[in-house]
């Protein structure tokens, strides 16, 4: 590619316009949560930041609105990195053990095993929701976090990514910690663990946003304001027929919602990287 | 340091049998080579010795122990291999004290014997390094000391060189040779290549489908390789073999009809393999040769020169002459050899005559 010659700022082009175009509704929604509801509403809307910053985030944050019931939106921001950070290492530590019983045991049943994981791959969430739901209902667990982070936390693809990692680990390593005396636990904390580092790393960065995200599980199983995860929270200030709509503050929690999972993948990022230039394959 | 023995020791996979009872006793202090070319099974012997392939049956005693049972890290061995097997996420010091941490040593005690075997093997200076910044040869060296520091009773090393490039091979051979000198640990090797084995062995276990066809000082199985297998596979280039018939009398006659003395009698009618050296092959004045050969093609080594050459009944023969050979290809090669360089093999069965 030619990257001096006359064309060279088409391509710049091309990227300015597609940023513009996937920046400008976060741009719109910043602008919205720092002015009034009846600002945002008057048409058109200023495209220029008002000046009610702080008080509009400080009222989202401390005391919420009518429509959820006065719990601030800080409790779900609360609630939804518990769930997230609950599933993300929840789900790293039950692949690590589970993939390494597969790939470094041998006992009776274990293709069997192996092919049971592999199969719950072509059950999404959503498929399986209602029996879930009735379990975790009958269980009692509806409006905890357990209910809410327990039956998303088996996972059959960071099963099958740690398996594959595991396999390409030489035999020659595993048996020279056996002759070093190295039992399986010990090798698995010694040798294994930091051998996946990169791979944990990469992982929990995608289960992160993933357990963030999560909208119908939530919604399923919290009744309560003030165990609902901000994704619903957002969805409950919304309000629908005559209840007014606090736009203002609907905006302020939007942006609040979307800055952890953009701090994870950023500060995880830079460890990723290092994880990458590190590689010891 | 230890005697380690085996006793008709067999290894069979599902009913496969790949070891078929092997028995030697290895002396304290002794360097044994296990060659043999591949699939042969040495490497499943070395690593029944190691502990990581079960017995089949028989015995492996080291020392006064019998070890069939033992787990590996408690036969108080140590294993190189091919690959080296370093961890790749722990610094050379690291890897090198990992298993006297797991033995709970103290640390004074670890960093003692790293830092004395890390002067053995000239490693002082790369200790805080990852395996991936060193050349294969420094990692060589590396799996090396994570083997002197346990300062086991033996050594046993699976094909250690044969990632090294041909140089470093010869380097590395040689330091191993004396480090086991200086150590004086028993050690057992196992190799394809059988100059690795020749130059280090005390005692060759020349292994082939799982028998081991002979066991002996590396010069005696040169010297009167007790099969045509080991006659074969010992030496460089590999010793000729012709088909002959005994005549009841100390000549044998060729496929072809030339007749060569051996210096003792052979039965008449015996289908026997003459084997001959290339390095004991001369050339004769015309008058005196037994055997004439048409030159095919010379390799000029500088030192020697390999002529291969064929027979006037098409049967292949090497010759090493030494110096720079100025034969052309196509010349009429008058040859000779003594009879006492003669190695007969019964034709049927492949053991020496």
């Amino acid at each position: 590619m030619d990257r001096s010659g006359r064309l060279a700022w088409v391509p710049h082009l091309a990227l300015l316009i597609g940023i513009a175009i996937t920046a400008f509704p976060i741009y719109v929604c910043f602008i919205a949560s720092t002015q009034t509801t009846t600002e945002i509403l008057a048409a058109p809307m200023s495209l220029l930041p008002g000046g009610h910053f702080f008080e509009n985030y400080g009222e989202a944050l401390t005391k919420g609105t009518a429509l959820t019931t006065g719990v601030p939106v800080a409790r779900f921001l609360l609630n939804s990195l518990i769930m997230a950070l609950v599933i993300a290492v929840g789900k790293i530590a039950i692949s690590l053990i589970s993939a390494y019983a597969i790939v470094f045991f041998r006992f009776p049943g274990r293709m069997i095993c192996f092919w049971l994981i592999f199969v719950t791959l072509m059950l999404p969430v959503e498929v399986r929701i209602m029996p879930t739901f009735e379990v975790v209902a009958n269980l009692g667990l509806i409006d905890s976090y357990v209910g809410l982070t327990v039956p998303l936390i088996a996972s059959a693809t960071a099963t099958l990514l740690f398996r594959q990692f595991f396999l390409t680990l030489p035999d020659e390593l595993i048996e020279a910690a056996r002759l070093d005396g190295a039992g399986p636990l010990r090798f698995f904390k010694d040798v294994v663990l930091p051998l996946s580092s990169t791979n944990i790393a990469a992982l929990f960065v995608i289960l992160f946003v993933y357990g963030w995200n999560q909208y119908l599980w939530p919604l399923l199983v919290t009744n309560s304001a003030s165990m609902t995860t901000i994704v619903i929270g957002i969805r409950t200030m919304i309000g629908g027929g005559d209840a007014p709509t606090p736009w203002n503050l609907v905006m302020a929690t939007t942006v609040l919602a979307m800055l952890p999972p953009l701090a994870v993948v950023v500060l995880m990022q830079r460890w990723f990287v290092k994880g990458l230039v590190d590689s010891e394959k | 340091m230890a005697s380690v023995t085996l006793t008709s020791l067999r290894k069979a996979y599902a009913g496969h049998a790949v070891i078929h009872g092997v028995d030697c006793a290895i002396a304290d202090g002794e360097f044994i080579v296990i060659v043999g070319p591949s699939g042969c099974g040495k490497s499943t012997l070395l690593r029944m010795i190691a502990g990581l392939e079960e017995v089949t049956s028989g015995e492996i005693r080291i020392g006064e122990r019998v070890v069939n049972k033992v787990e590996p890290k408690d036969r108080d061995i140590a294993m190189v291999f091919q690959n080296y097997a370093l961890y790749p996420h722990m610094s050379v010091f690291a890897n090198m004290a990992y298993g006297l941490r797991i033995r709970g040593l103290k640390p004074e005690e670890i960093q003692a014997r790293v830092d004395k075997a890390a002067a053995i093997l000239q490693l002082g200076a790369l200790l805080e390094r990852k395996p991936r910044q060193l050349s294969g040869g420094q990692r060589q060296r590396v799996a090396m000391g994570r083997a002197i520091v346990r300062d086991p009773q033996v050594f046993l090393f699976d094909e250690p060189l044969s990632n090294l490039d041909a140089q470093l091979r010869v380097q590395m051979r040689v330091e191993i040779k004396q480090l086991q000198q200086r150590l004086g640990t028993t050690s057992i090797y196992v190799t394809h290549d059988q100059v690795e084995a020749m130059t280090l062995a005390d005692r060759l276990i020349v292994l082939n489908g799982g028998v081991a066809e002979q066991i002996g000082a590396p010069i005696e199985l040169y010297e009167r390789p007790a099969t045509k297998f080991v006659a074969g596979f010992i030496g460089s280039p590999a010793m000729n073999f012709l088909e002959a018939t005994g005549q009841g009398g100390d000549a044998i006659v060729l496929e072809g009809g030339v007749s060569v003395p051996v210096g003792r009698p052979v039965a008449a009618g015996a289908a026997v393999t003459l084997g001959i050296r290339p390095e004991h092959i001369a050339t004769v004045p015309v008058g005196e040769a037994q055997i004439t050969v048409r030159v095919e093609l010379v390799e000029l080594l500088g030192a020697d020169s390999i002529v291969h050459g064929r027979l006037p009944n098409g049967a292949p023969l090497l010759v090493r002459l030494p110096g720079v050979s100025p034969l052309a290809t196509g010349t009429a090669l008058p040859i000779g050899f003594s009879a006492g360089a003669v190695h007969l093999f019964d034709r049927a069965s492949g053991r020496r005559l």
